[in-house]
């Protein structure tokens, strides 16, 4: 069989955290919220922006915030030629460390610029704020080199801000295994494909790579039937988000008959009560024009009506 | 102290690996590569250790997956770091120092081509304050680079022969991703990228695993191990505030601080990790190698910088010299943390 390398598939992954503040960090977010940047006072004298919960030097929590300007000089700077999704921009512009007016120590934001040589170590910069502000840094949309317009004026005092929702998503290309995508290319073609360890002969379904136990590449490939044995069962009663399965319903460990290591699958055509270890099962496949690289080319496993399996026979396999 | 030594070294990079992202594929060929060099089999190994991050490839739990590679039946002790493998090593050698194990293999595996490796690392960012922005790794470093530049510390020659340098030097290395004999001219003439980042500036995106195994000398396995030994003779990791705000980012106190702790008197070569080239100038003066220390002879993680072992590799590296004779005594310093936050410096060295 040629290499035709392994199986991808795009996957994104995300989450929105919601992260609860402490009492440093809400009342500058509360401040971002009504157009006010707050800085804190170390111990050394110094204000920073964002304000850190605690001195460096002395570890005390930072109790004392300070209004500062909306706008600053900038400190340092990089070019961003090619922005990443969720950056304040999503054209070049620059990242740059921003020392605002009353501080000492810089803030990280994007200043927006159409090429490099519009920004310099030294120009002054102001924030452009969001239309609409939650309390958060990104209420501060960007900054841009300071003009002649208006400056900023902070909005009323508002309610405190005492926690920031953080999205946070990532886009993959998902690989499976070689191995991996040789059970997934067969399962397109109706078959289950294991593979044996050749040190202590176990069949693997899915195959893993590896053999857990001996930690040698499985390299010998091994059809197996698509009936088996359930050898132990979980009755699933509890409902949960995404569920597609009207409950009760049973997900079980098959032993498909040729394999050594059980794998999951969902039970149906039988009462949830009735299901039982030893069961002897055979998988139901769908339409064949349905199939592809994936495990729900089979739908579910149902009985074959045969006698219970013997413990004895699936002992060593739970 | 127990007298430890490092025994046994595999590494595999490559730019784009195609395989699952547990990198069992690679774990297992390592694991097999170093049981040759030691002599020794999975039973002689007394405790796992390794590094990774399930960020880099989107898969849950997959250093648990990679377990698959050792073989753990019957159940091995091991353990697990969200960190480059080298702090895995240093678990590994206070285990050894405690005398609950005599032997280690510690390994560290990564597919950083399977996401967007410098967007994926803006999650190790202030959470509340600058992950929202997407701070992403090459940013934050060239915000790094350019206070050095304008602030005297270094220049873009001195930057540029970093680069000449360690790509030169990595045409001598198999492993090495990105290598090409080059001169600093060659290096300058290299358009911007991420001013004032050249793209040769910026370690390669790169995949990878590697491994390393430690040994006690008074122990029966170490009688039976043929090979050459690098005696570890320092190892210390400090770690400095995560707002970049609060140090000036010009400076590594950090790695100054774990180099005078390790000892680097009498040092002849250092493997530093270093992604992007300015950083090697910060880590040389941190550490104050002078001009007779050999820098890098790998071609250092500018030429391969598989995320979780990159660090691993530069003590793998030193250590071939040792058992080489290419080096009496070496340094070898990985780095975690934006800006050179966290760094870890080990001596070691031959003992006839």
């Amino acid at each position: 069989m040629t290499d035709v390398g392994t199986l991808h598939a795009p996957m994104k992954v995300e989450f929105d955290y919601t992260r609860s503040l402490g009492p440093t960090l809400s009342e500058f977010m509360t401040g971002l919220k009504r157009r006010q940047i707050l800085g804190g006072k170390l111990a050394d004298g110094t204000v920073a922006v964002p304000p850190p919960e605690f001195d460096p030097q002395t570890y005390d929590p930072i109790t004392e915030l300070v209004p500062v300007g909306s706008e600053g000089v900038v400190q340092s700077w990089v070019w961003v030629p090619e922005p990443v999704p969720g950056q304040p921009l999503d054209k070049p512009f620059a990242f740059a460390q921003i020392v605002l007016d009353g501080t000492d120590r810089p803030l990280l934001h994007a200043v927006a610029v159409e090429a490099p040589d519009q920004i310099a170590t030294g120009q002054r910069v102001r924030a452009v704020w969001a239309e609409e502000t939650v309390g958060a840094i990104t209420d501060i949309r960007w900054f841009e080199p300071e003009g002649d317009g208006p400056a900023t004026v902070p909005g009323p005092e508002g309610e405190a801000v005492n926690g920031i929702i953080a999205p946070v998503n990532l886009s993959y290309d998902y690989a499976a295994s070689p191995e991996e995508s040789k059970f997934f290319r067969g399962l397109a073609d109706g078959k289950l494909i294991g593979q044996r360890c050749p040190v202590c002969e176990k069949v693997y379904v899915p195959p893993r790579g590896a053999c857990p136990v001996d930690g040698v590449p499985t390299t010998d490939e091994v059809e197996v039937a698509d009936r088996g044995t359930v050898t132990t069962f979980c009755i699933v009663n509890v409902p949960f988000t995404g569920q597609q399965i009207p409950i009760p319903y049973v997900s079980a460990y098959v032993l498909l008959d040729g394999a050594d290591i059980a794998f999951l699958h969902l039970i149906l055509g039988i009462d949830a009560a009735d299901v039982r270890m030893g069961l002897r099962v055979k998988a139901v496949w769908k339409p064949r024009d349905e199939w592809g690289t994936t495990i729900a080319n089979i739908s579910h496993f149902e009985p074959t009506g045969e006698p219970d399996a013997d413990f004895e026979t699936y002992k060593v396999h739970l | 102290m127990r007298d430890v030594a490092i025994v046994g070294f595999a590494q595999r990079q490559m730019k784009e690996f195609d395989g699952s992202p547990t990198c069992v594929e690679l774990l297992v060929p390592i694991f097999a590569e170093l049981f040759e060099q030691t002599g020794w089999t999975k039973s002689d190994i007394d405790f796992w250790c390794s590094g990774s991050s399930d960020y880099l490839a989107g898969r849950a739990f997959s250093f648990v997956s990679a377990v698959d590679a050792i073989g753990a039946l019957p159940p091995v002790m091991e353990s697990h770091v969200e960190m480059d493998a080298a702090w895995a090593l240093y678990e590994a050698w206070v285990k050894i120092q405690t005398g609950l194990v005599d032997t280690a293999l510690v390994y560290g595996f990564g597919k950083s081509s399977a996401g967007q490796l410098r967007r994926v690392m803006s999650l190790q960012m202030d959470p509340y304050t600058v992950t929202p922005l997407w701070a992403d790794a090459v940013s934050v470093a060239g915000l790094q680079a350019r206070a050095g530049l304008e602030g005297g510390a270094w220049d873009e020659e001195q930057m540029a022969a970093v680069v000449a340098r360690s790509m030169s030097d990595a045409t001598g290395n198999e492993h090495a991703i990105r290598s090409r004999t080059t001169t600093v001219e060659d290096v300058l003439a290299q358009p911007m990228y991420a001013d004032p980042l050249r793209r040769w500036d910026c370690a390669p995106v790169s995949d990878g695993a590697a491994a390393i195994v430690i040994s006690a000398a008074d122990t029966p396995a170490f009688d039976r191990f043929p090979g050459q030994s690098a005696w570890i003779t320092g190892f210390e990791h400090r770690i400095e505030p995560g707002a970049l705000n609060s140090r000036d980012l010009t400076v590594s106190t950090s790695t100054a601080a774990a180099g005078a702790a390790a000892g680097v008197d009498g040092v002849d070569l250092a493997e530093l990790h270093a992604p992007f080239s300015h950083q090697e100038l910060i880590l040389g003066s941190a550490l104050g190698l002078g001009d007779d220390v050999r820098i890098n002879p790998s071609g250092g993680a500018l030429t391969a910088n598989p995320m979780f072992t990159a660090g691993l590799n530069r003590i793998g590296e030193a250590a071939r010299q040792v058992w080489s004779g290419g080096s009496q005594r070496a340094l070898a310093h990985a780095t975690s943390g934006p800006a050179l936050q966290q760094n870890l410096v080990m001596t070691m060295e031959a003992r006839s």
